[in-house]
């Protein structure tokens, strides 16, 4: 099969991702959107990988993996800390600031 | 043969004599730098684990110091043995660069941070609770605002110094991030600084739902914009078949050797710059770039001030640095297609974050729009393409640092009853009630409006006139005009504050520890030498101008 297509899924994985991050307000939905969009990133690492011959795409995608897991760690806190104190984890009840 | 049977060669060779993984070679000295705040870092966390609560704070101030003096001295051995001129090149397999400009912005970011330190460990400008001493971050983060687990923790004199590990966690991101010299170093790097900034914005002791808010909305749009980044890179590497900056440079100019693969996907204009893009748009978000920069003035305002400052300071080193290796050493052979753009940015950042300045009633909001209008100006000198842009950006953000992190800590200083008194209508008179503080406020201020015999003049007129040389002439218009409408507003907080009555229930002035009055003095310091004497610094900055790739 042709490796190209993986980037055409790649592609459509992180446009669903981003599309999700600007139109979901639960901040978990949005937090997973981003997730979706870093997966994408690693397909489409290790698709150009294949496509090169070389493992530079493969172990980038590790790296992406274990940044994903710390951002996970540093985002749950956050939101799980928002969301005691206000008893919403909406984006649009975050409007304390608005002018 | 097909490329699929060369990925397969890959693993499996017969695991005989043969298979041998090569160790990296990894030049310690040289990373040094890096390496020991990271290792003062992780001290750090070791401390907060073990030591009694008492002793932490101490223990904490002196480990971090100790940890950032020493890079600082590290980072001088290494220009002195002349790292930053001829003997700069890569190092860590090819990852980090130790050249001239990595030294200088490391330099500048291990010196902005442990000012910065100083004003984190500032005990005295909150009152007491039952007699123990407090600072501006919050008893325990995980306690909900105003229940009373934060009750408790308050009165049992709690204390977060977890803030001195993660902003030494952020320093080494930071040292890394300009010096990166392959696009997985600068992911890396980015995402190091950025998530221990997540957790400190939401750490303040007073208006704590608005801490908590800042964070959110800064990991959200963080998170967001590191995903773009992340595809950018993820398409420079379809493009180029090479994450480093080098080896990108080599396919655009068409001098790497070709292989089938290569060139299929190097034909293919569109991986180029569409990757370019997202990765420039990575890059200008952490900048605070116009259309990238809503995030600014909401986490400015709601991070504890110290926090802000040094948010303000370091990134913005950190993040001009790696725009400007990745403009220059990586993508130099698409200029035509990236000047225009930057053009565009740099107009925007000018024009709204001097525009919106105008209208802010709120310090802290004030001075992020300010540092977008800055921002604006580095990037003309960014765009100017030349080794006098490099030097001048550098000189400009060094000089511009130093203001940031003294204006904000003076911000920090002005109070009532509910912590810092932040809003511009109870700043009216501070000049006649505290006249120093006014004063070195205003000096700040007309450092920003680049007032000559300040460090934002010299500044200035040298991102203008590398702008003007490479080109850029309507731009250092903008660019004019744009800091005539920002020192309008800077005037005006001068005239607020020396030449209205101050309101008999207005702030008091609280009077600092050294740590505080350090970092104010360094601040004003900096301001007058590099704005009287800028000529030995402009020297360091262009002989430290030169990228290795």
């Amino acid at each position: 099969m042709n490796p190209v297509n993986y980037l055409y899924l790649s592609a459509l994985l992180f446009t669903i991702g981003a599309a999700g991050v600007l139109l979901r307000r639960n901040a978990i939905i949005v937090f997973m959107c981003v997730e979706l969009m870093l997966n994408a990133c690693n397909l489409a690492f290790v698709t150009f990988s294949r496509i090169h011959g070389n493992l530079d795409g493969q172990i980038i995608a590790f790296f992406t993996m274990v940044v994903a897991a710390a951002e996970v760690v540093v985002g749950l806190a956050i939101i799980v800390t928002i969301f005691r104190s206000r008893h919403s984890a909406s984006v649009d009840d975050a409007n304390l600031m608005k002018l | 043969m097909t490329a699929s049977a060369t990925v397969h060669s890959l693993w499996t060779t017969a695991a005989g004599d043969g298979f041998k993984i090569p160790a990296p070679h990894i030049e310690y000295a040289q990373l040094s730098p890096v390496l020991i705040v990271f290792g003062a870092a992780v001290l750090g966390v070791l401390a907060d684990a073990f030591l009694p609560r008492r002793s932490r704070y101490g223990a904490q101030l002196l480990i971090s110091v100790a940890g950032l003096v020493g890079a600082f001295g590290a980072v001088l051995v290494l220009a002195s043995n002349g790292y930053a001129t001829d003997k700069a090149h890569l190092a860590a397999m090819g990852a980090v660069a130790v050249d001239g400009p990595a030294l200088f912005l490391q330099g500048t970011i291990v010196l902005v941070s442990l000012v910065a330190v100083f004003t984190f460990a500032e005990r005295r400008l909150e009152p007491k609770t039952d007699g123990a001493r407090t600072d501006a971050f919050t008893a325990q983060g995980s306690a909900v605002p105003g229940s009373e687990q934060e009750k408790a923790a308050t009165k049992a004199g709690f204390t977060t110094t977890e803030v001195f590990p993660l902003t030494l966690f952020a320093v080494g991101g930071m040292m890394i991030f300009p010096a990166a010299a392959d696009l997985l170093t600068l992911f890396v790097a980015l995402e190091v600084f950025s998530l221990p900034l997540y957790l400190l914005c939401a750490l303040a002791r007073r208006r704590r739902m608005l801490s908590q808010e800042a964070a959110v909305k800064y990991f959200l749009l963080g998170a967001f914009s590191s995903a773009f980044l992340l595809f950018g890179i993820a398409l420079l590497y379809g493009y180029a078949g090479t994450v480093s900056f080098g080896g990108i440079a080599d396919v655009v100019s068409g001098t790497a050797p070709m292989t089938p693969a290569l060139a299929e996907t190097a034909g293919n204009d569109a991986l180029l710059l569409i990757g370019g893009a997202m990765v420039l748009m990575g890059l200008l978000f952490k900048v605070g770039a116009v259309p990238f920069h809503a995030w600014t003035p909401d986490v400015y305002q709601g991070a504890p001030t110290p926090v802000t400052g040094f948010m303000a300071a370091a990134t913005k080193v950190a993040a001009f640095g790696a725009l400007l290796r990745l403009l220059y050493v990586a993508l130099p052979g698409l200029r035509w297609d990236w000047r225009p753009v930057l053009w565009g940015v740099a107009i925007l950042t000018m024009v709204v974050g001097a525009i919106v300045a105008v209208t802010q009633t709120d310090v802290k909001r004030l001075l992020a729009y300010s540092s977008i209008a800055h921002a604006g100006f580095i990037l003309a000198g960014v765009v100017a393409t030349t080794p006098d842009g490099i030097s001048s950006v550098m000189f400009y953000l060094a000089a511009y640092s130093f203001v940031t992190l003294g204006a904000f800590a003076v911000v920090t200083l002005v109070r009532d009853a509910g912590g810092e008194a932040t809003h511009l209508s109870r700043w009216a008179g501070l000049g006649r009630r505290s006249p120093l503080v006014a004063a070195v406020f205003a000096v700040f201020l007309l450092a920003f409006a680049g007032i000559p015999l300040t460090s934002g003049f010299a500044g200035k007129f040298a991102v203008f006139k590398a702008a003007a040389d490479g080109g850029a002439t309507p731009l250092v218009i903008v660019g004019v005009l744009s800091s005539a409408v920002a020192a309008f507003f800077y005037i005006r907080v001068i005239v607020l504050m020396f030449f209205s009555d101050p309101s008999p229930e207005g702030p008091t002035v609280a009077v600092p520890s050294p740590l505080t009055t350090t970092a104010i003095a360094f601040g004003v310091v900096t301001t007058v030498v590099l704005g009287i004497l800028p000529q030995y610094f402009l020297d360091l900055a262009d002989k430290a101008s030169v990228f290795v790739r």
